[in-house]
């Protein structure tokens, strides 16, 4: 079976370049690892900001169900529970499914794979008990399964942030919050919220070890001095059988690496990741990234790098046109007006470090 | 010594049960690289491939030899960059 386009990854990038392509009449795939197409949407029960052009007041489930249901009643072949395992030459996708290892073939190809979670060296830190953000995430508002009785989230970003709130909703208690750095990384309106429901932030802190034989019944938590050392003395024991790990994402960048993309390091964007340009395009010709994979953002902007990445490959595929580069530019300065907040700060200076890196 | 005791709570490669005392000790007998400790510990090797532990030895390796992140080689990454189980190519 041969495509036009084949899509490694059916989050919100990928879902949204599966649809530009499917607009423009292009035989697409779209291949995603788990049950259900989404990514890190099908959990994400907070409501979104920004514009009505970007779902704004929809809650991020609500908003891969939309997507989910334009591709549904579109011409774009879906295909889930699949692993791609790695591109060979000629775009030859190696794909396995349903315990069957298959290859499919493409002209051009997008890789929309997401991100994971960075994990944290301290003594104890395989007790069941400790889990990733995203992971607690998944088995409450997936699955509804209750992840403990009182966490001790770390990580102020914005995951910590709402995860702590989502942990609170569900009737967790989550009576601290440590963030190594002096200052809360996330956006205030978040950490007032849950600061107003009683949890306590400890900027400057850090986790020392988790406590328990078979599972986590407690942690050692401490302040740290300006080289993020452990103050000797200052450790506290907190009573918890839930520990929360919300310190960043990093591109999940394996298949890029593999098939030979030029590969930088940027901290900012949470480190390596595929050298990319405006419109996507990786030191690969006909090679795509959109997403969390091409630099640690969120959704919104996700969503407009899968249909920038999309045009691109369409132009590859059809040739250029007048029409698909206006079309293109006008989301280019979407995403720009997006990323000029005090927020996007970082994000932007780690995405001038790269592009100034020809 | 309670620090190198600590140490050895320490996990880093969940699926090959290495603490980051076992790591340390080989970056200090000289495998200066992340392939040559995958090829004398097998971290990085199990069923996750390296995906949680790459960036951990990969940042205990800059704090050991003193350099940055960027400036040392990353690991090698070949297909299938998931396990796949025989009897699927049957």
């Amino acid at each position: 079976m041969r495509y036009q386009l084949g899509i490694v990854g059916g989050g919100p990038a990928g879902m949204m370049a599966a649809l530009i392509g499917d607009r423009f009449g292009i035989k697409t795939i779209l291949i995603d690892d788990n049950p259900a197409l989404g990514g890190q949407l099908i959990k994400q029960t907070h409501k979104f900001f920004g514009s009505k052009d970007h779902y704004c007041g929809y809650r991020g489930f609500q908003i891969g169900s939309i997507l989910r249901e334009e591709i549904a009643k579109s011409k774009v072949e879906v295909i889930t529970s699949a692993t791609v395992t790695g591109i060979y030459p000629g775009f030859i996708l190696g794909l396995h499914h349903k315990e069957r290892y298959q290859e499919v073939g493409c002209d051009a190809v997008i890789v929309a794979t997401g991100a994971k979670e960075k994990f944290l060296i301290f003594e104890n830190n395989d007790l069941p008990g400790v889990y990733g953000a995203g992971a607690v995430q998944t088995l409450m508002n997936v699955y509804g399964v209750f992840p403990g009785r009182r966490a001790l989230m770390i990580g102020s970003g914005n995951i910590g942030l709402i995860v702590t709130y989502q942990l609170l909703q569900a009737g967790v208690e989550v009576p601290f919050l440590v963030e190594i750095l002096p200052e809360i990384g996330g956006w205030f309106v978040h950490a007032a919220k849950i600061a107003r429901a009683g949890t306590r932030i400890l900027t400057s802190h850090t986790i020392i070890s988790a406590l328990g034989e078979e599972e986590v019944e407690g942690a050692v938590i401490a302040k740290v001095d300006d080289q993020f050392h452990p103050v000797s003395g200052s450790e506290v024991t907190i009573d918890v059988d839930l520990i929360c790990l919300a310190v960043g994402l990093s591109p999940l960048s394996d298949l890029l690496w593999q098939v030979g993309c030029r590969m930088e390091f940027i901290p900012e964007l949470g480190g390596y990741l595929a050298w990319h340009n405006e419109r996507m395009e990786t030191t690969v010709p006909g090679l795509y990234v959109a997403g969390d994979v091409a630099g640690i953002e969120e959704a919104t902007t996700a969503m407009l790098e899968g249909k920038v990445a999309a045009i691109s490959a369409v132009s590859h595929l059809l040739g250029p046109s007048d029409e698909l580069s206006a079309m293109q530019r006008e989301i280019i300065r979407e995403l720009d007006d997006l990323r000029s907040g005090d927020f996007s700060q970082v994000v932007s200076r780690g995405l001038r470090r790269l592009y100034d890196r020809p | 010594m309670k620090s190198d005791f600590s140490e050895e709570k320490k996990i880093v490669c969940r699926c090959e049960d290495l603490t980051a005392a076992e790591i340390i000790k080989k970056i200090k007998e000289g495998y200066h690289t992340f392939d040559e400790l995958k090829r004398v510990i097998r971290c990085g090797a199990g069923m996750c491939q390296g995906r949680t532990c790459r960036d951990l030895i990969m940042k205990l390796l800059a704090q050991h030899l003193n350099r940055r992140i960027e400036d040392l080689p990353h690991p090698t990454i070949r297909p299938p960059i998931k396990p796949i189980p025989l009897k699927s190519f049957q």
